[in-house]
């Protein structure tokens, strides 16, 4: 099949797809077209929303129409560098404790390993935050070490905390709200990927690369105080 | 003393919204907004309002208000509900002043599912992520993001406080057939073989009761996939019509999620969501395949309507029940033009 593959979903929105699968070489070529257009801003197209694969580009089609919007994005193909922006990468603090991270006992069940290796798999590894989707501030993040690649539970179960770090289906995620939820519990971080209260709202960008970093109790209720008050406590380094 | 909305009581699920939430869906956030554009839209203009400004949107469940501080016109506009104030019976798509202790009540009618409440002036409240549009499940917007009950207060600025005469709203272009719905095939109709699209167009479909602002499923007889029903989440426009495992339709509305997981056979044209919102659980009806061209064309129809005048008839008083207003199409004596006033 021939990439990108433009699909119409509608009259306002179309779909500049890349592939059918989840990579890091795909969803660059997603985040290079994304940034190609919030440099252009073309009147008439309101937003644009990368996911894994694809970019939705919402449009007024009384303003830019559709074949207007094709010749843009093949201009843009021609002249595309694979990475369109520099990516941040985050250093979040995760506090394991029981308390916190209850199904850890599960997933090393299900896995064969200890529940001491689920834990530094998980804070071993480097994720990528591929987009957003289901509510404010969830990212996708890939990237969980093969494994952690557990399934999802069979009924979800009850209400999680806020700022639960959980994986499920391949993939690991921060929640930002308290929600039933098909994901294993793995931890708690003191962060906020989404605030109302703080400029930025929401913390990571899609494409930015992530880390948890393993804190004690007392440590994520220092900093937990912290992020209640505003401030971000994942450390930044901008490439 | 500024005026102010009071609400009396509300029914499940009515909720403040504008014109939606814009530039947060790549973050997740729903953009929200009103299940009916249309009569939102039309709502706001009839009062002078932008298009897009904050109005309460109603559910079948109803609501009733009274006026603080000052009078407050409001204009009604959406579905076939029932209106009264006071004792006063009034017509499904009205201009009226609400006064001071008077009380507006809004119930559910012989069709429709939503209508707007927009009002003269403005909404006082502060937006959220730019936006007064209310999305309950992510506790956005609105006030403190849920939806409105009872003794709730809406500060309103720059009301409008002459006791405005109560005028019926002529707007034919709310007027809109429900049994048929027009769709542009995608983004993942490659997902389905040729015969099961044409059974997605030859069938006709129900609304089920589960029906809100999230999404709407459909009965009929389900339909097959041609290549699986999980597809790697992508982008979810407004109005996209997916088909999970059991093959039955769900065409995701205003409170949808930004992205997901199921193949989207098709896409209701913006013109027609608003139609398609208002059926009620019950109601039947086809999808019919709509090119891009002509989706564009009944757009900007759409768009030259609401930018012609929208046609006020002032009522005399009188107190005719609302069952009779709604049972006549011309009601003689009571306009005080001579004009016949179809009702909307």
């Amino acid at each position: 099949m021939d990439y990108p593959r433009l699909l119409n979903a509608g009259e306002t929105a179309l779909v500049v797809e890349y592939g059918a699968t989840v990579d890091p070489g795909i969803n660059d070529r997603v985040l290079a077209l994304d940034a190609a257009f919030a440099t252009l801003a073309l009147p008439g197209v309101s937003e644009t929303v990368p996911t894994y694969r694809s970019l939705m580009i919402h449009y007024d089609p009384l303003v830019i129409d559709r074949d207007t919007l094709a010749a843009t994005i093949g201009e843009i193909e021609t002249t595309l560098a694979p990475t369109g922006k520099a990516a941040a990468s985050w250093t979040m603090p995760c506090c394991y404790d029981p308390d916190f991270g209850e199904d850890i006992a599960a997933v090393a069940q299900a896995t064969g390993l200890t529940p001491e290796r689920v834990v530094s798999l998980h804070s071993g590894a480097t994720y990528r935050v591929y987009m957003y989707g289901f509510a404010p501030g969830f990212s996708y993040l890939g990237g969980l070490p093969p494994e952690l690649a557990v399934s999802r539970r069979i009924t979800p179960r009850p209400p999680h905390p806020p700022n639960t770090v959980l994986i499920g289906g391949g993939l690991a995620l921060v929640s930002t709200f308290s929600m039933p939820t098909g994901w294993w519990l793995i931890g708690r971080t003191p962060e906020r990927m989404f605030s109302l209260a703080r400029d930025p709202a929401f913390l990571v960008a899609v494409g930015d690369t992530l880390r948890f970093e393993a804190v004690d109790r007392d440590t994520f209720d220092r900093l937990e105080a912290r992020a209640e008050a505003g401030e971000i406590v994942s450390r930044k380094v901008t490439a | 003393m500024s005026a102010a909305l009071r609400i009396l009581s509300a029914g499940p699920g009515a909720t403040l919204q504008d014109g939606g939430r814009r530039g947060f869906l790549r973050f997740g956030v729903t953009g929200a907004g009103p299940m009916d554009p249309l009569a939102h839209a039309t709502a706001n203009l009839a009062v002078g309002a932008a298009a897009n400004a904050a109005a309460i949107e109603v559910s079948l469940g109803g609501l009733e208000l009274t006026a603080e501080g000052g009078s407050v016109t409001v204009a009604v506009a959406g579905g076939t509900f029932r209106l009264t104030l006071d004792d006063r019976g009034l017509p499904p798509a009205t201009v009226v002043a609400v006064a001071p202790g008077a009380r507006l009540s809004i119930r559910s009618g012989e069709s429709g599912a939503w209508c707007y409440v927009a009002v003269a002036g403005r909404i006082d409240i502060t937006p959220t992520l730019g936006s007064l549009a209310t999305h309950t499940r992510s506790h956005l917007g609105g006030l403190a993001g849920r939806a409105l009950v009872r003794d709730d207060l809406l500060p309103i600025a720059s009301a409008d406080m002459t006791d405005t005469a109560a005028c019926a709203l002529t707007a034919p272009w709310l007027d809109r057939p429900g049994d048929v719905i027009r769709v542009v095939l995608g983004p993942q109709d490659d997902y389905f073989a040729p015969e099961q699209i044409a059974a997605f167009f030859d069938r006709s479909w129900t609304v089920t009761t589960r029906a809100d602002r999230m999404a709407y499923l459909l009965d009929g007889e389900p339909i097959g996939h041609g290549k699986g029903f999980n597809i790697v989440s992508d982008g979810i426009a407004l109005g996209a019509i997916q088909v999970p495992g059991e093959g039955k339709p769900i065409v995701l509305m205003a409170d949808r999620q930004p992205t997901g997981g199921y193949p989207k056979i098709a896409t209701i044209i913006g013109t027609d969501l608003g139609r398609f919102a208002q059926l009620r659980p019950g109601a039947t009806f086809r999808f019919v395949a709509a090119s891009l061209a002509e989706a564009v064309a009944a757009r900007r129809a759409e768009q030259a309507a609401l930018a012609g005048p929208i046609a006020l008839t002032p009522l005399v008083r009188t107190d005719l029940s609302s069952e009779f207003l709604l049972g006549l199409n011309l009601i003689d004596g009571v306009v005080s033009a001579g004009q016949p006033l179809a009702l909307a």
